[in-house]
């Protein structure tokens, strides 16, 4: 029965996620096929003056981008549709094939930055709420909408100012040291480049969680039963434990699944920042760089990575809360 | 007898300070960030352009009373420049964050009154749109609008609509529920005179609560995509853009061009968010006891 439930559920989220995805796709192409960069001069970039007119023809022939735009776009949603998003200008590769060597960088990146982030804002919001009305919750709450408002790489900028310049602890930039062969990095070396723009998105993304916690803890405190809980005398980190914890836990965990949308604009601005050789950084390349299917390719990959988190979120919901496993609606 | 004015003058002698309840203190806050925010960006606006005029002989000056933002390697006054560049990045916030309010506005309007199948449709724009990161979606607009002011404008206004096109399209929902609703349609008012003669008033505070509370994701987004390299142009003092050439003289110690300039910013948006909430506060009686 509950497993008829999920999967029901599953396919029709499938199903709108599949809709989703075809709209996607045929916006992002409209879009960039009214684009007035021209592919062929992106793509030869500065040897332009060495190629003649009939060699551009050519070029534009074996891409196939001298026809309609609606012959174009059934041409590549097929490729797309068979899992082939061709090939990138600027790294001369299959788009498939970058996108996934940068997102390993970025994935770790970022899978810090989401652990970190999560555990930090639920602690603060925490904090917040069981202190509610002192100044530790009036400056938990301060920080928070002020992060808010703050630029994610103006951070970056501060931070390596002060850790990497000033101090002289943190290299100043990439990945990897330079003039090392890629077998040779250590795990040290690799794990020290990470650490600041992780700390950066770390130190950004605490605000929602907090705030939303401290929100949904005061709610729980406010309670008949956690009222009742009071008066036979339990209270600090005991009550917490038993009657607030379980209530929150949840919606922080769903809502840091649906962040994974500002998270990854987060990344790029981060990785750009620190020049770390992510998926972020390879964006903003493709998109500078006109590299058309690089960025249409990042483009479908970014939505597909937010429906994931979404899709998380609905279904740890639909496993995970009782109130929703047992049938009824919250 | 107890004289309660006499009292009343004891004790106004020992708080010279008047002292405000909770609506005028609002109101005072609202008032100073309007003066504030205003002269910050007039000021930016009427300064001429001689201060930031190339100048070699005060080349990478660390901020002083002269120069209290410093000077950057062209001997430009930083203190100019970022005043100038936030006037600008606040232009294109607003301009985009007000086009995205009406597009939100008109949208949960047509969602909410126009029937189902248009519920429907806008429900599925609304996911469409934020399906992909606001970042990745402005680099798509802005490269399909081959880079320039407009592309960034355009860009803002057309991916930040969503998340207010639902807190409007919530609210006439519930409104449409309403007593005088009902009578008004029971009298054979068609759907289109009910929607603009007795939803659209009540939205107008919703809106420009949200359009305030738009704008400062407007503006820092704004400036992060000209930090990225896309939109506007290097010649102009934009705070994106001072930031990102800032990064290339921070190995030489230069840590005033980018403290200061994104310290501005980030006063100037926090500002406007204070003044958003505030607002809120203001003009919604439920908000206001929280």
């Amino acid at each position: 029965m509950r497993l008829r439930k999920i999967t029901l559920f599953m396919i029709k989220k499938g199903t709108r996620i599949a809709t989703l995805l075809v709209a996607l796709c045929l916006l992002s192409f409209l879009l960039i096929s009214y684009s007035p960069i021209d592919p062929v001069q992106a793509y030869v970039g500065a040897d332009m003056m060495r190629v003649g007119p009939e060699q551009r023809e050519k070029i534009a022939e074996h891409w196939g981008i001298n026809k309609p735009p609606v012959e174009q776009f059934l041409r590549w949603a097929g490729a797309v549709f068979r899992g082939d998003l061709g090939t990138s200008m600027i790294y001369r590769r299959p788009v498939i094939e970058v996108i996934k060597e940068r997102f390993l960088g970025s994935l770790a990146l970022m899978g810090a930055a989401w652990l970190f982030s999560g555990m930090i804002g639920f602690i603060l919001g925490i904090t917040a709420a069981m202190k509610q009305g002192t100044w530790v919750d009036r400056a938990i709450k301060w920080y928070c909408l002020t992060l808010a408002s703050t630029p994610t790489f103006w951070v970056g900028l501060l931070l390596l100012i002060i850790f990497a310049v000033w101090l002289g602890w943190f290299p100043v930039g990439l990945g990897v040291p330079i003039g090392i062969l890629a077998q040779d990095v250590t795990l040290g070396s690799y794990i020290k480049h990470l650490i600041l723009p992780a700390f950066t998105l770390s130190i950004l993304g605490v605000a929602n969680v907090a705030l939303h916690t401290r929100q949904k803890l005061l709610e729980v405190l406010s309670s008949d039963y956690v009222l009742f809980a009071r008066a036979r005398g339990e209270q600090g980190f005991l009550l917490l434990w038993r009657h607030g914890l379980r209530n929150i836990a949840l919606p922080a965990i769903t809502l840091q699944f649906t962040s994974f949308s500002e998270l990854f604009g987060g990344a790029v601005l981060a990785e750009q920042v620190f020049s770390y050789p992510g998926l972020g950084q390879t964006t903003v390349q493709a998109g500078l760089r006109g590299d058309v299917p690089l960025l249409l390719g990042i483009v479908i990959f970014s939505a597909l990575f937010v429906f994931t988190g979404n899709l998380m979120a609905d279904l740890i919901y639909q496993i995970i809360d009782p109130r929703i496993r047992q049938g009824g609606a919250v | 007898m107890i004289n309660i004015d006499a009292l009343r003058e004891k004790r106004s002698l020992g708080f010279r300070l008047p002292r405000f309840n909770r609506r005028q203190q609002t109101l005072i806050t609202i008032l100073l960030m309007i003066i504030f925010l205003s002269s910050v960006i007039v000021g930016g606006a009427l300064l001429g352009n001689e201060r930031i005029a190339t100048n070699f002989e005060t080349k990478n000056l660390s901020p002083s009373l002269k120069h209290p933002f410093g000077t950057d390697w062209l001997g430009r006054d930083m203190l100019t420049r970022t005043l100038k560049g936030i006037t600008l990045s606040m232009g294109v916030g607003m301009l985009a964050a007000t086009v995205s309010a009406f597009i939100a506005l008109i949208l949960g309007l047509l969602a909410a009154t126009m029937g189902k199948w248009a519920d429907t449709v806008v429900t599925w724009l609304v996911d469409l749109f934020l399906s992909v990161p606001h970042l990745v979606a402005l680099i798509l607009i802005a490269f399909a609008l081959g880079g320039g002011m407009k592309g960034v404008i355009i860009g803002v206004a057309f991916t930040h609509w969503p998340s207010l096109t639902r807190v409007i399209r919530a609210e006439v929902l519930q409104l449409r529920s309403a007593e005088f609703i009902q009578v008004s349609k029971k009298m054979g008012k068609s759907r289109w005179w009910i929607a603009v003669k007795h939803i659209l008033p009540h939205l107008i505070p919703q809106f420009f609560i949200g359009l305030m509370l738009l704008f400062p994701h407007a503006v820092l987004h704004e400036a992060s995509i000209t930090f990225l390299g896309f939109g506007l142009s290097p010649h102009q003092p934009a705070i994106g853009i001072i930031l990102s050439e800032s990064m290339r003289y921070l190995s030489t110690g230069m840590w005033w061009l980018a403290f200061f300039p994104g310290l501005s910013l980030l006063i100037m948006v926090r500002a406007f968010d204070i003044l958003g909430d505030h607002l809120h506060m203001l003009m919604d009686p439920h908000h206001a006891h929280n």
